[in-house]
């Protein structure tokens, strides 16, 4: 049994996930996915029991009428999991990560301000890319904002 | 100890500040002379470049992406192609991914040489500026031999690189190494007895090794503190699994460790580049690609001189992705330095922030002079211009060709 493989088996046992929820894109590299309902017990158990101690980067997608988030998570040896998770588009609420890594906070300030994601228990602070005067209901990086001409 | 006269008071540093290159913004609360804290505003400088390599083609956007950041725009570059050659299942030529990290290595050198400077230009050392950024021009002068260009060398394309390295070229990149080497090693040398610069850097900016992990402090920042992390060894890419090399780090915990590491780090560089040099399989450098990539998800790390370089790309069966995400080891850099400034003193703060290497980038390769009286114009090429230069300065009363030779010999 390969590592990612060792890894795979493990994630299912742990996380009580589907199997085809869970794949092996190349070596070193797994992706995941699970209803946002079970993220938050399932990232404890990532980061707490499977030693995924290293956030890579918060990406934020915009699917229709969904947006979904992928945490990129990285073991010592170098497995990266992409954990994917999704809410409503109508009501883009997540919990902070911040509180198992601090550094996530200017990630999660991205989504607030690119995607318009509302992420609870984020620390107050400044916003982050966009300027102070950015219209807040203007989020760029979803698909159907364009640059004004 | 804090006076309990002095008042507490917050001090704007930037946007726009002569002593930080880039623009941002430092709120600093102080009671005297001690920083309470640091409020940081980033953002100045967001280009919208993920939204627009949603709307370029795929190969537009490795041109677009290396424009990301002007000093390691080779990593930025390579980390997009990665993921897209991923996406596509390409086997990439091996010669292909040895030059990518012989430009790689290179770049990391050209790096850390300015670093050093910018370090010693901020604690007042700046004849250790003139000398670093002076040996920096022999890797730049090979980066442009090889590439054409000082930065944003265009090497990669999707399926390969764009530039051969020819065997008059390895030759002379052996050579300029040696150089780079034994300059690499006085600096070591200097840096290990200099008091100047131990007295000045050490005790400053420190960050745990437990602080570091727990802030997600990546590159040598991280490595400083003893946590033994580094993507090319870890999570090898391009032609890092068939070198050896040792992964640096140092338990110092502060700005003289960050000092230590990128100097050590140079010769690790050196030592990579002749076995890269001298095992470079011979073979086509890049191979035929289709215009619309089929659909799929990758991500793709790149240890990048300031640490690990993030790049998530999407695909949707067209010749434009769906999503590009890049996170740059500066923003993960970010929380680190909010740590090391608290309860350190306010005359810390440009040496601190500098020992994270934060990046600016400017270059021009071709200089029209408009000649005042003559209302002649005069394009002047790179040899032109230096020589320009050096005549410039020898009206002047200044030589330096009696050091270059003394350092040559």
């Amino acid at each position: 049994m390969s590592n990612e493989e060792g890894t795979r088996a493990e994630i299912i046992n742990k996380l009580n996930i589907a199997e085809d929820k869970i794949s092996i894109l190349r070596p070193r590299r797994i992706s995941c996915e699970v209803e946002y309902s079970d993220f938050a017990e399932a990232f404890k158990a990532l980061t707490a029991d499977l030693k995924f101690n290293v956030l890579c980067a918060i990406t934020g997608l915009d699917e229709a009428d969904r947006l979904s988030v992928i945490y990129h998570l990285a073991k010592d040896d170098g497995t990266v999991l992409n954990l994917k998770t999704s809410v409503e588009k109508n009501n883009p609420v997540i919990q902070t990560i911040t509180t198992f890594f601090s550094s996530a906070e200017v990630y999660e300030r991205e989504l607030v301000d690119l995607f318009g994601f509302k992420v609870e228990g984020l620390p107050e602070g400044n916003r982050y890319p966009l300027t102070d005067d950015w219209p807040k209901d203007e989020h760029p990086l979803r698909k159907d904002w364009k640059p004004k001409q | 100890m804090h006076n309990a006269h002095e008042h507490e008071f917050k001090i704007p540093v930037g946007p726009q500040h002569p002593s930080l290159k880039e623009p941002e913004n430092f709120s600093v609360a102080l009671k005297g002379e001690r920083i309470l804290g640091v409020d940081i505003r980033l953002g100045y400088n967001h280009r919208g470049i993920e939204k627009a390599a949603e709307e370029r083609t795929y190969v537009q956007d490795v041109y677009l992406i290396e424009r990301v950041c002007g000093i390691c725009s080779h990593a930025h570059s390579t980390a997009f192609v990665q993921a897209v050659e991923e996406i596509a299942k390409l086997q990439v030529p091996r010669r292909a991914l040895y030059i990518r990290s012989i430009i790689g290595e290179l770049e990391r050198i050209h790096s850390h040489f300015l670093w050093l400077g910018v370090a010693g230009h901020e604690i007042g050392f700046d004849t250790l500026l003139m000398y670093t950024w002076r040996d920096r021009e022999v890797v730049m002068d090979l980066l442009a031999q090889i590439t054409g260009n000082r930065v944003n060398y265009g090497m990669n394309t999707i399926g390969g690189v764009r530039r051969d390295i020819s065997d008059e070229q390895r030759k002379d990149i052996l050579k300029g190494i040696d150089r780079l080497e034994e300059r690499a090693k006085y600096y070591i040398k200097l840096a290990l007895e200099e008091t100047t610069i131990i007295k000045r850097l050490s005790g400053v900016g420190v960050v745990s090794h437990d602080d570091a992990i727990r802030l997600g402090a990546v590159g040598p920042t991280a490595r400083a503190s003893e946590v033994d992390r580094d993507v090319r060894r870890d999570d090898p890419y391009a032609a890092y699994a068939e070198i050896s090399f040792n992964v640096i780090t140092d338990d110092h915990n502060d700005v003289y460790g960050r000092t230590i590491v990128r100097l050590k780090e140079l010769l690790e560089s050196v030592k990579m580049l002749r076995q890269l040099l001298s095992g470079l399989p011979e073979g086509p450098i890049a191979i035929r690609v289709a215009r619309k990539i089929p659909a799929g998800e990758a991500l793709s790390r790149y240890e990048a001189p300031r640490g690990e370089d993030v790049h998530y790309v999407k695909s949707n069966g067209t010749e434009k992705p769906e999503r590009v995400k890049i996170r740059a080891p500066t923003l993960a850099n970010i929380q680190a330095v909010k740590h090391m400034l608290r309860d350190r003193y306010l005359a810390d703060l440009p040496i601190v922030i500098a020992a994270i290497d934060p990046c600016f980038s400017c270059t021009d390769r071709l200089i029209a002079v408009d000649h005042l009286d003559s209302h002649k114009k005069e394009v002047m090429k790179w040899e032109d211009l230096r020589r320009y230069s050096i005549d410039w300065h020898k009206e002047r009363g200044f030589d330096f060709s009696k050091l270059g030779a003394k350092l040559k010999g």
